[in-house]
């Protein structure tokens, strides 16, 4: 028996198993999802498996190497969130959403700091010698709010879009902040005195590592998006150009100490457009799936290791200060989003309800990057009582804050998202507000925020898509993409209810298929019917829909884990019957 | 603050509640640049803004401007120049929620800013969008792309009424016809877009709601 060659691949390969068999198990029972969010199921798994390697070995399971967490596991998982964000409501809302991350971060690390110092004055409590730098440094991983929880419990209580936007966004974003204040206090345990200089050079700092995150993301998505423009004969490596770039961009912001989760959503972010345009259908596909496959064992990993890691001897259980963590983390998140949220209001930055303000207090959940800073601490005498308080915190937040967000998100009716299928008509009515809203700035000579999406528009347009994109002959409108989506489906129904069998004998199957849809014959005024099926007007119209069937892409969100958007059998079918048709044509 | 004569005299309809002095004096100036420091605009004045030339809606919103039932004239057409009481009416569209505004505000506040809208869509001020008007709007929206040919654009606008016509009147029997757009079939047809939070421009900050209609 050979197990010392294959030891390290196969425990891997086990985990990984266990992890999706305990997926298979959880949506086996229908009703369990909707109690209890998969997080916890999941941690639960953990904490039984850790319990009976505790039990077997009679020592301490693996914990979770950091190392391990920051490279392999939760990269897909960011880069999952960054792909599919929807750029609309996130660039509309990134006033907030950065003051949130940011101020709010801060807001909470210095409040959490300064309280339990605190509390640990008291006598009676017996942590007089937790010093205040140490406490500064436990706020400031204990602080952020985690996207990975974030994720696992919104993606299935399904709010209204601009809130989840504003938690989750706020969520991938303060991880800037996180990493600067972090490094900030630990080289200050370090140092013997502190000088005001170092202070200052602590926020530049922020500056640096936000900023440069950036900049490393957009330069290797465009390098991404230029490589994807020559890869015409080698479909089947297109995938994997976007994996590589992306973990790069990850990898290259870790080094230079930037903000790698910033990195590679500034990554993800600026080469969707322009590479999938670029990439084939069936590549796109697999860049969806593989995506999704992989940011789906990754969570399921975190949250099992964080149950396996809670078990065994790592910690000290200090219940005073760990009971005020828990109060301090919920009582300075309630306050930093209502100091802010009125700041917001006030200043017409964003309107936010009170009921959303309660959502997002409440919805800020910790999750495995606390979990992962804390056990990166360098080791000195109080670190067991961080930890112990940093586990507590996690399970209070994915436990209790976890199961009971939807029943209260039910219970106080916060706006719902809106469950509407994508019409021509709303882009239009988006577009024509976009001009007009650019256009009145224009008039009033304030550089607003169309008046800068215009110019970026125009920007990319000239210069950006011209060495990007491949064939440069139809920059598409969403109006078009929107309106040639909806003319493919009308066509589906069509294949399904079997009318494509009957082949009309003149060319405008299409055109006549959309104007005599579901609805009755509305005869539309002003227009004879026959002009609009004028057989040249239908041919070249076809053939613009012929060339771009193979083009047209998906753009609405795709928050869930389980499946992608758009995934039927018939689909595949009847898109192969139309291809047909309009090549016989 | 010193303006000259152009300035509406307090107490005028709307404007001296709508926006903050400062904001009125932001707009002055504005206009002062544009007419040239002539007491009125014409639609040439509009020219001289170098950004707008590559608005494609661009016409619509100079026509706006000048459109009396948006000036709230009670009549009907164009006028010929406006002054800057006009200027003010038209910007004060734009102007943002109030966080303590009821429910009757809110809709009128709503209702207000989408006939804005609807009179750039209606561009014969016959009261309806018709198929016409509505293939104008998308052609002028898509003529940014010159790769796109007319008929799809055109093809594009029957499409949107279609859709709009089973929004707004459901199913319809077969010698039924469909007039146009009405503005309460308007209404409906952004009944899912919050209008009241993504119509404005930021600047124009409001101290008080208007009471006055």
């Amino acid at each position: 028996l050979d197990y010392q060659h294959v030891q390290v691949p196969f425990e891997i390969t086990l985990w990984i198993m266990l992890a999706s068999l305990a997926k298979i198990g959880f949506h086996l029972y229908n009703k369990l999802p909707s109690v209890v969010p998969e997080s916890c199921l999941l941690i639960f798994v953990g904490l039984i498996m850790g319990g009976i390697i505790y039990g077997l070995n009679d020592r301490s399971p693996p914990v979770m190497d950091s190392d391990i967490f920051f490279l392999y596991l939760l990269p897909p998982i960011v880069l999952d969130a960054g792909y599919f964000m929807p750029s609309r409501p996130f660039f509309e809302n990134i006033g907030t959403i950065l003051l949130y991350a940011v101020v709010g971060t801060i807001w909470n690390v210095f409040g959490i700091g300064f309280s339990l110092y605190g509390i640990c004055q008291v006598k009676a409590f017996r942590l007089q010698d937790v010093s205040l730098l140490h406490n500064l440094l436990f706020g400031s991983l204990i602080a952020a709010v985690d996207p990975v929880a974030v994720l696992a419990v919104f993606e299935e209580i399904h709010v209204n879009e601009k809130l989840h936007i504003l938690v989750f966004g706020e969520s991938l974003l303060n991880d800037a902040v996180t990493v600067v204040l972090y490094k900030l206090f630990r080289s200050f345990c370090e140092m013997p005195t502190i000088k005001s200089v170092d202070v200052f050079a602590g926020v530049g700092k922020f500056f640096v590592v936000g900023l440069g995150g950036v900049l490393v993301g957009l330069s290797f998505g465009f390098t991404a998006a230029f490589t994807t423009r020559f890869t015409k004969d080698i479909r089947v490596i297109e995938p994997l150009f976007v994996f590589l770039y992306s973990y790069l961009s990850y990898l290259t912001a870790e080094m230079f100490h930037l903000s790698g989760i910033v990195a590679i959503i500034s990554c993800a972010m600026g080469m969707k457009r322009y590479v999938e345009a670029n990439i084939s259908l069936k590549s796109h596909t697999t860049v969806k799936y593989f995506m999704k496959m992989w940011s789906s064992v990754s969570d399921t990993l975190i949250f099992i290791f964080l149950g396996v890691s809670t078990i065994g001897e790592n910690h000290e259980w200090n219940w005073p200060y760990i009971c005020f963590t828990v109060i301090f983390c919920l009582i300075w998140r309630a306050l930093g989003v209502l100091v802010l949220t009125f700041f917001v209001n006030r200043f017409h930055v964003n309107t936010i309800t009170s009921k959303d303000q309660f959502i997002i207090a409440y919805g800020g959940l910790r999750g495995a990057i606390c979990f992962s800073l804390v056990f990166l601490l360098p080791d000195f005498h109080r670190k067991k009582l961080f930890i112990a308080a940093t586990t507590v915190v996690i399970l209070f937040t994915v436990f209790v804050q976890g199961m009971t967000i939807r029943p209260l998100v039910d219970l106080l009716a916060v706006k719902r998202k809106r469950e509407s299928a994508p019409t021509v008509g709303e882009q239009i009515h988006i577009r024509f507000l976009d001009h007009l809203l650019a256009g009145i700035e224009d008039i009033s000579g304030h550089w607003g925020q169309y008046y800068w999406k215009d110019k970026l528009e125009y920007f990319n347009s000239k210069y950006l898509q011209k060495i990007l994109l491949r064939e440069y002959d139809q920059p598409k409108s969403s109006i078009v993409l929107v309106y040639e989506k909806l003319e493919r489906k009308h066509a589906i129904e069509l294949a399904q209810a079997g009318q494509l069998g009957h082949g009309p004998a003149h060319p405008s199957f299409l055109c006549s298929a959309f104007l005599c849809s579901s609805s009755d014959r509305a005869v539309i005024t002003d227009q004879k019917l026959e002009d609009t099926l004028n057989p040249d007007v239908l041919d070249n119209m076809q053939e613009i829909l012929a060339r771009n069937l193979y083009r047209i892409r998906r753009t609405g969100p795709a928050y869930n884990r389980h499946t992608l958007p758009g995934d039927s059998e018939p689909t595949e079918r009847a898109k192969e019957i139309l291809i047909l048709r309009h090549k016989s044509l | 603050r010193g303006v000259p004569g152009a300035f509406p005299a307090p107490g005028t309809s709307l404007l001296s509640l709508a926006v903050t002095s400062e904001q009125i004096e932001h707009l002055h100036r504005r206009f002062k640049q544009l007419s040239q420091d002539q007491l009125t605009i014409r639609k040439e004045n509009f020219d001289s803004i170098p950004d707008l030339e590559f608005n494609p809606i661009r016409g619509k919103i100079v026509h706006a401007f000048f459109d009396k039932r948006n000036l709230r004239q009670g009549s009907d057409g164009l006028a010929d120049e406006i002054n800057f009481e006009d200027f003010l009416t038209i910007m004060s569209y734009f102007r943002p929620i109030e966080m303590n505004m009821d429910e009757e505000q809110l809709d009128r506040f709503r209702k207000e800013k989408l006939k804005f809208l609807f009179h750039m869509y209606d561009s014969d001020h016959d009261g309806k969008i018709t198929l016409q008007e509505y293939r104008n709007v998308v052609e002028e929206l898509l003529s940014g792309n010159p790769h796109l040919e007319k008929e799809s654009a055109r093809s594009i606008a029957d499409g949107a009424m279609m859709e709009a016509a089973s929004i707004c009147v459901g199913q319809m029997g077969p010698d039924q016809v469909y007039e146009g757009i009405t503005f309460e079939d308007f209404l409906k047809m952004w009944q899912g877009i919050d209008i009241e939070t993504k119509m404005h421009v930021r600047f124009l900050n409001v101290d008080t709601i208007a009471h006055c209609y």
